[in-house]
């Protein structure tokens, strides 16, 4: 028998039947994109194009084209490379930490927000590849391969290399855990069409025909999958962090960075799925789907992920006092009150107090005000790896050497070129895929459905 | 040369119904061959009476897999094979292998258990299933009765106990 409580909040609402939800879902694949999609779309190529320009030229002329220096060997590149790192945190959270606490509400945002963890890890590995100068040798330096140098093997110890195994790892697990997720919605797509479209939904759903013996050996996968994801995110921004933790670098040596770095992982990765949701159920008419209650619960998490981020950035400070150490205690002062001082007080507006609207209810239940702020958590977590970054470098050991960074048109150009694949793919994603888990949100309708309330 | 196969289909609207029908239907002495569902129905693999699954002991067998593999790989390269001193450290500095090892884990024990679930379920791109009744992916249970198998009841005695079980419907299907 189904319990439901008179407590909770229906999870989807316009008292939806089974049919209803199959269509809602299929209707956007199956008819024609709209003008709006075009337009949307043709932006984002078009954003990848040009940034395209500015990986060529990278590539052809070498890294000198962008604005490091001899002081700041580390800025845009890495700064974009977490910060897209991050925001492929919440598609796992949601997914994989979400179905462990049996959160029935994680269903109808879940494929689109592990479809913005694949996108992103692969906006975010973009970076690392294209530093390498010439990415076509990077295999060697990257993997244990078998070499002419002796064989001569990579370094086991560096903690960059230990994010090699940990961003591929994440990358093909997630990938797996969504599209074993949509194998049973391919299925229904196929079962609905007819000609070309049913040959290639057919073959994506690889067979699938929904018997009961698949579908409790599919439970079994998507519970141990969810239980391996779990510390493997939490263990993804762990060995982000640990690149910058494990250096003798004053302002990076610490260790509260892996908890620090993953609560703002899901905090960005959270205010990216909001941003995108917001306008993929409005323009897709998803808003019985997604409902203000899932707005309100998603910005719940922000508040809490904002809070721990804010309570790090005081941490951090109060320890550099009182650790007593003087080259520590410096690059805090610089940070706050330096010629960086702009990019440290914007990370603290964006992260710390901005998020703290949302315990007004109106405020975390209002779509523009969530819209609007979501975009300013996203562009505060940029700030605080480029703080973290830069103002660390730019004020080394020795006054003399002391410099500043300035991004050049290639940094910019490179940073694009990201939004423009993220954005293309994302597009892409929502014409030709169920942006919603049709059998998840199926599975939950019996008991959470306004109907179920009545 | 293969013999046709006739199935005889109950088709249901509602999870709870469907569950005890499935009781109902095995408690008469009829074998089912399979239900098919659009979303997973919990407790249905237990009154069908299916074996738990055994993929999470291929999942943990894939993941030592991957440890060891991890493990053996690190020390050979960093110890025995190109032992160098890199910060002072040990050469065989296992703290330093900790972060390696557990993506290998993870790695090979999410593959090696996916890939054992594709198998079994015999799930590849160019499998043709049968499909029973094309809404068992969108709003209907379809529960399929394979007649061969229950050659000692007759059709209409089938017939009569699935719509007592509270089928909404009961179709015929041939496969050839």
């Amino acid at each position: 028998m189904q319990v439901t409580s008179s407590v909770r909040q229906p999870l989807v609402t316009g008292g939806k039947t089974y049919h209803d939800v199959t269509h809602d879902v299929c209707r956007q694949v199956e008819g024609k994109p709209s003008k709006l999609w075009f337009l949307a779309f043709l932006t984002a190529v078009s954003v990848l194009g040009l940034g395209s320009i500015a990986i060529l030229a990278t590539l052809w002329e070498g890294i000198g084209m962008w604005g490091l220096n001899k002081t700041v060997g580390w800025a845009w590149d890495i700064t974009n490379f977490v910060w897209w790192v991050g925001i492929g945190h919440a598609g796992t959270l949601i997914s994989a930490v979400l179905l462990l606490f049996r959160q029935k509400w994680r269903t109808s945002i879940n494929r689109a927000a592990e479809a913005m963890t694949i996108f992103a890890v692969i906006c975010a590995a973009m970076f690392p590849v294209i530093h390498m100068g010439r990415p076509w040798l990077g295999a060697y330096w990257a993997l244990p391969l078998p070499n002419t140098y002796g064989s001569l093997w990579v370094n086991f110890n560096s903690p960059l290399l230990w994010d090699v195994f940990a961003i591929s790892t994440y990358f093909s697990v997630s990938l797996v855990f969504w599209y074993i997720g949509l194998i049973p919605d391919f299925a229904t797509i196929r079962d609905r069409a007819t000609g070309l479209r049913k040959i290639i939904y057919g073959a994506l759903s690889l067979g699938w025909d929904g018997a009961a013996k698949t579908w409790m050996r599919y439970e079994s996968v998507s519970l141990i999958l969810a239980g391996l994801a779990t510390p493997l995110v939490l263990s993804v921004h762990t060995i982000v962090s640990f690149d910058f933790a494990t250096s003798v670098i004053p302002g990076w040596h610490t260790t509260i960075f892996p908890p620090y770095f993953v609560a703002g992982a899901i905090f960005s990765g959270f205010a990216m799925v909001l941003t995108l949701m917001i306008i993929t159920r409005k323009v897709y008419k998803l808003e019985d789907y997604i409902t203000i209650g899932h707005i309100e619960l998603m910005n719940i998490v922000i508040i809490i992920t904002g809070s721990i981020v804010g309570i790090a950035y005081i941490t951090e400070f109060f320890i550099a006092w009182y650790s007593g150490v003087e080259a520590e205690q410096y690059a805090f002062i610089n940070r706050a009150t330096g010629p960086y001082w702009w990019a440290y007080w914007s990370m603290m507006t964006c992260n710390v107090i901005s998020p703290q609207l949302f315990w007004i209810k109106k405020i975390r239940t209002s779509i523009v005000a969530t819209f609007a702020l979501s975009i300013v958590v996203n562009i505060g977590m940029w700030f605080e790896r480029f703080v973290i970054i830069v103002t660390s470098l730019h004020r080394d050991y020795l006054p003399s050497s002391w410099a500043m960074f300035y991004p050049t048109w290639a940094d910019v150009g490179v940073y694009l070129f990201t939004f423009g694949l993220f954005f293309t793919a994302f597009f892409l994603f929502a014409k030709f895929f169920p942006v919603i888990n049709m059998a998840e949100v199926k599975s939950v309708l019996k008991s959470s459905s306004e109907k179920a309330h009545k | 040369m293969e013999r046709d196969t006739h199935f005889i289909l109950g088709v249901y609207d509602d999870e709870d119904v469907l569950l005890h029908a499935v009781e109902k239907v095995r408690g008469s002495g009829v074998k089912i061959h399979e239900v098919y569902s659009p979303y997973p129905v919990h407790g249905l693999e237990h009154v069908l009476g299916y074996k738990r699954s055994k993929l999470p002991i291929a999942a943990f067998l894939f993941g030592m897999l991957g440890t060891s593999l991890a493990l053996t790989m690190q020390l050979y390269m960093m110890r025995f094979d190109w032992p160098m001193i890199i910060g002072g450290k040990d050469f065989a500095a296992f703290p330093d292998f900790v972060p390696v090892s557990f993506e290998m884990t993870v790695l090979l024990a999410a593959f090696g258990m996916v890939g054992v679930f594709l198998i079994t379920s015999n799930l590849k791109p160019w499998a043709q299933p049968r499909i029973f009744d094309v809404r068992s992916t969108d709003d209907k249970h379809i529960m399929a009765i394979d007649l061969a198998n229950n050659s000692s009841l007759d059709l209409d005695k089938i017939t009569e106990i699935l719509n007592e079980s509270g089928a909404t419907e009961v179709n015929k299907k041939s496969f050839e």
